[in-house]
């Protein structure tokens, strides 16, 4: 392949890549007679944040955006206590039944949850928890358990056992070893995985719409999001501004993770 | 006093304590985790097969006194030429999607490879950029790209002089319809795969490129007989994962299309859905969703075949 057929194969990729995503953002600011004008611009031309007022001003935005707030952080923070349990005992420690947990883990994770919704709804209606933001919070908490064990253990066995034996030669007790040498550097990779365990709960729709019915103010964003048609009608600039404030923190989130997850995580410990 | 005496004869060896008190700590570390998982993934999947023997309709529901049937929902469920309907529709729209997926991220991964620097940096800012956008955005944008009046691939398709397309409601029909799923689930996919395959290609020794291009190979024929042996395992682990991702698809088609219009875009888990939540027959939806089950173990016992093997290999 010649030079030229290179670059433009590769500006065609990029160009369907980002496409949609810019046609987004674009529609977001558009003033409404551009978005209805009949030959569609293709730069910021005209550059207007109504859509964006319209957006927030909706009713239950805000309620919506701290649920999908609590809902996501809540289910990390749990998955992450329970997870770096699970990751030290597995990385760190020799017992009998590890293969065993961790092929366990590593089926948990594919789960088709997709499969799971009709006997968690039953579940949650029949112990109460339909309608309750903790349903979610536990759901999603489970979700991403499996996938953020695996990684903790991926970054715990990445940083070497000696940091911690010289420590504990040091006079450090072994939770003083984990806590003062293993932990700082653990940081990042827990950092890593939190974020991306929240953007999956963040995301996550299929439960957030079978779990939450009758009480419409506990729903989530995605949910909201999704009915659109009923909040918004055909207001596309006001629909595509919400669509990106809801993308906004995944963005934020992935612009963070670029280059952190990697570095940092031995680098200091083991350098010369 | 009974316990003072006891404990002599309980304890066997007086060096045991310091031994035995070490092994309990991973297990109750890993208490919580299993704890976990058996109440929120376990109990759930045998409640599920549960419901999926017994009659388990709204009434039930409220009542909460269902009665086992044994096997009649699936026999109901089995004999449904809805149901197989269903079935072919998943495996086609299953393969559709895997193969574009797979042969795109392969040319994209190739592509990248050959890049330089800054178009490299760039094309694959482009695949993360579409890798990080929400499903639920992403539903969105696409019933804005094909919105009948206003709708961007009307516009341009109408420019292109195909004038057929001018206001065409792409959500009416089920085939367009259809076409967009594949085409949503194809873009969203790909950066996944395209980058884990580039990933994996620049391990692959250089000489061995440079060897076969002094022989005078092409680029078909370096790629079938050295990038693709050599990463036999690795392609092999992604159309696995790629068919579990596909089949169980169940977002995008439901924001979309609900299954609709008709059951064109109804696949397995929209089926298994539809039935429990419209219908309210949340047994045949059980079952349904226990036939998915099956179906989804036989793609992950393929997957983590392929698993053991891309490990035993590295």
């Amino acid at each position: 392949m010649s030079r030229v057929a290179r670059t433009v194969a590769a500006l065609v990729v990029f160009v369907i890549s980002v496409f949609p995503v810019y046609w987004m953002v674009l529609t977001a600011f558009k003033p409404t007679r551009d978005i209805q004008s009949a030959t569609p611009t293709f730069l910021p031309m005209n550059i207007t944040f109504e859509h964006f007022g319209t957006a927030i001003a909706a009713k239950g935005f805000f309620s919506f955006w701290r649920n999908s707030l609590l809902v996501a952080g809540g289910a990390v923070l749990l998955a992450l206590g329970v997870a770096l349990l699970a990751a030290f005992a597995v990385a760190r420690l020799q017992w009998k039944g590890r293969r065993a947990f961790v092929l366990m883990v590593f089926i948990a994770q594919m789960t088709p949850w997709e499969a799971l919704l009709i006997p968690i709804y039953v579940i949650a209606r029949d112990t109460g928890m339909l309608d309750t933001l903790w349903m979610l919070t536990l759901v999603y908490f489970m979700i991403t358990l499996p996938f953020t064990i695996v990684t903790l253990r991926g970054f715990l066995a990445a940083i070497p056992v000696d940091l911690e034996e010289a420590a504990q030669v040091d006079g450090c007790s072994r939770g003083q070893a984990f806590r003062k040498v293993v932990f700082p550097l653990l940081a990042p990779g827990l950092l890593a995985t939190s974020l991306f365990g929240f953007i999956t709960a963040w995301n996550e729709f299929a439960f957030a719409n079978v779990l939450i019915i009758k009480n419409q103010d506990d729903r989530t964003l995605p949910v909201w999001l999704s009915s659109f048609n009923n909040t918004f009608g055909t207001d596309w600039g006001a629909t595509m501004a919400a669509s990106t404030l809801f993308m906004l923190p995944v963005l934020l989130i992935f612009l963070v993770l670029q280059g952190r997850v990697t570095t940092g995580i031995v680098g200091g410990a083991v350098k010369g | 006093m009974t316990l003072l005496a006891d404990r002599p004869v309980r304890t066997p060896a007086p060096a045991a304590p310091r031994c035995r008190k070490r092994p309990i700590l991973p297990y109750l570390l890993i208490a919580p985790t299993v704890l976990a998982t058996a109440y929120l993934l376990l109990y759930p999947l045998i409640r599920n097969v549960i419901i999926s023997l017994q009659e388990f309709g709204l009434p039930q529901l409220v009542r909460g006194d269902a009665e086992f049937v044994g096997l009649a929902n699936y026999a109901e469920v089995l004999a449904d030429a809805e149901f197989w309907g269903v079935v072919r529709r998943t495996l086609w729209f299953t393969a559709l999607n895997v193969v574009l997926i797979m042969v795109l991220s392969t040319l994209v991964s190739l592509l990248l490879i050959r890049l330089g620097k800054w178009l490299r940096l760039l094309v694959m800012g482009g695949l993360v950029l579409t890798w990080a956008t929400p499903i639920i955005a992403a539903t969105t944008v696409f019933q804005w790209l094909f919105q009948s009046r206003l709708g961007v691939v009307n516009w341009a398709l109408t420019a292109l002089g195909f004038e057929q397309y001018r206001d065409y409601t792409w959500f009416a029909d089920g085939e367009a319809t259809f076409g967009i799923l594949v085409t949503l689930i194809v873009w969203q996919s790909i950066p996944f795969a395209a980058l884990s395959l580039y990933a994996a290609m620049i391990t692959v020794p250089q000489e061995l490129y440079e060897a076969a291009r002094i022989d005078g190979a092409g680029a078909w024929r370096v790629f079938s007989t050295i990038t693709f042996p050599m990463l036999k395992a690795m392609f092999g682990l992604i159309t696995c994962l790629e068919v579990i991702w596909v089949v169980k698809a169940f977002v995008q088609i439901w924001v979309i299309s609900q299954g609709g219009p008709g059951q064109a875009t109804t696949t397995l888990p929209v089926y298994a859905f539809q039935v429990a939540q419209s219908l309210q027959r949340y047994d045949l939806g059980a079952a349904v969703s226990m036939l998915m089950v099956v179906l989804l173990v036989l793609a992950l016992t393929a997957y983590f075949r392929q698993l053991y093997r891309q490990e035993r290999e590295v």
